[in-house]
């Protein structure tokens, strides 16, 4: 087996570890705390937005604009709504700034 | 399975109304969520159908996104078989541009698999809460689900579990059209990569963070919802200005968690009472789809 192979599959299952790792130590606890059991329940807003949160300022004005036309959209309307007024509001202000 | 007590306290149907339709599946005759032998056929294919639905949003972002992966991984120097192994064993974006990153600079093994490691972090919470929902699960098919569990795939199973009970047809159906997409279009990036145009041209590097925002504001029934987003996002922002990616990802998450936590409140002091479905999300529930 080549190195760039090795490490690639180390990669892997490094990967692999931490996608099974967080049930395999949570299952070992079997019945939760309340307050864990509040913050597993925030474990989608919570990661799901600091991973978003950059994109706010990394770009221009029209990113930041288009996160929140469609995070506003989204209250209120099904996903595909709400992801296709965010790219029509990027696409559009792209042109326009 | 601690799973099951978990399941009846989220208000069901307060995600996306599009799928009001899969609400009028009757879950109800499925006799323990727990063996998926009794689920009757017209629940397995409408799983797959809403599977399927849920993800061509996500394939059209992620067919100019894994293309680039692949011409980036040639022009570094891989080897088209290495890239294709890369984007099938790891399957995580993200780290696979880290790896390749550091490849190119003779750093020592370890501290590549630990940076792999470190970007791929968030996942450990994304299993850890998912797993939760897999009730309906075998024992392999957990072990195959976790392989597959990447950003998307979260999201949606996230929602899919609070609407109408998260199933292997419905978690699968999405994960093969991501996964299929992902090594065609990895392949296609990999062979004619000087060919791409930008993606930025008609805004679809930019479909990602749209989809995960609107994944993130369908959550907005959740408990302190507000105050967890604010928390993170700052947190985040903090996090990128200052230390530097990928740890506002982790760092952020985490406030987040700490904040759902330090503000929760002991749900029932009777043991016996667990499992009462909560009567009090109903009326909600009907409004949120209006």
């Amino acid at each position: 087996m080549s190195d760039t192979i090795f490490l690639i599959l180390a990669c892997a299952l490094a990967t692999y570890a931490t996608r099974a790792g967080g049930h395999l130590i949570l299952s070992r606890f079997g019945a939760t705390h309340y307050r864990l059991e509040a913050a597993l329940e925030a474990v989608p807003t919570a990661v799901l937005t600091a991973l978003v949160a950059p994109s706010l300022i990394t770009n221009g004005p029209a990113e930041a604009i288009a996160v929140l036309v469609g995070g506003l959209v989204a209250l209120r309307y099904p996903l595909v709504v709400s992801v296709i007024s965010g790219l029509g509001t990027l696409i559009l202000l792209r042109g326009m700034l | 399975m601690s799973g099951q007590t978990y399941t009846d306290e989220i208000p069901s149907g307060d995600m996306q109304p599009e799928n009001i339709e899969a609400r009028g599946i009757p879950t109800g005759t499925i006799s323990g969520e727990n063996s998926p032998k009794t689920v009757p056929n017209p629940v397995m294919a409408s799983d797959i159908k809403d599977g399927i639905k849920d993800v061509l949003p996500i394939l059209i972002a992620i067919v100019p996104f894994a293309a680039v992966f692949g011409a980036v991984a040639i022009e570094s120097g891989l080897s088209f078989g290495e890239t294709m192994v890369t984007s099938l064993s790891i399957y995580a974006a993200a780290s696979q541009y880290v790896m390749i990153d550091l490849m190119g600079q003779s750093v020592p093994v370890w501290s590549i698999v630990l940076a792999v490691f470190a970007v791929n972090f968030r996942h450990v919470l994304y299993s850890a809460s998912i797993g939760r929902t897999m009730g309906a699960f075998s024992f392999w098919q957990k072990a195959l689900a976790f392989f597959l569990l990447v950003d998307p795939q979260f999201a949606s199973s996230e929602a899919r579990a609070s609407k109408s009970g998260l199933r292997p047809a419905y978690y699968f159906s999405y994960a093969l059209m991501i996964y299929g997409t992902w090594m065609a279009a990895n392949a296609i990036g990999a062979l004619f990569g000087s060919l791409i145009s930008s993606p930025a041209t008609y805004g679809l590097d930019f479909i990602l963070p749209l989809y995960f925002t609107g994944l993130v504001a369908g959550f907005h029934k959740r408990l302190n919802f507000v105050l967890i987003l604010i928390t993170s996002a700052g947190v985040s922002l903090a996090a990128y200005l200052t230390i530097g990616s990928p740890w506002h990802i982790t760092l952020g998450g985490i406030a987040g968690l700490i904040i759902a936590a330090a503000l929760s409140k002991p749900k029932d002091t009777s043991p016996q009472d667990m499992n009462k479905p909560k009567a009090v999300s109903t009326p909600k529930e009907s409004t949120a789809n209006v």
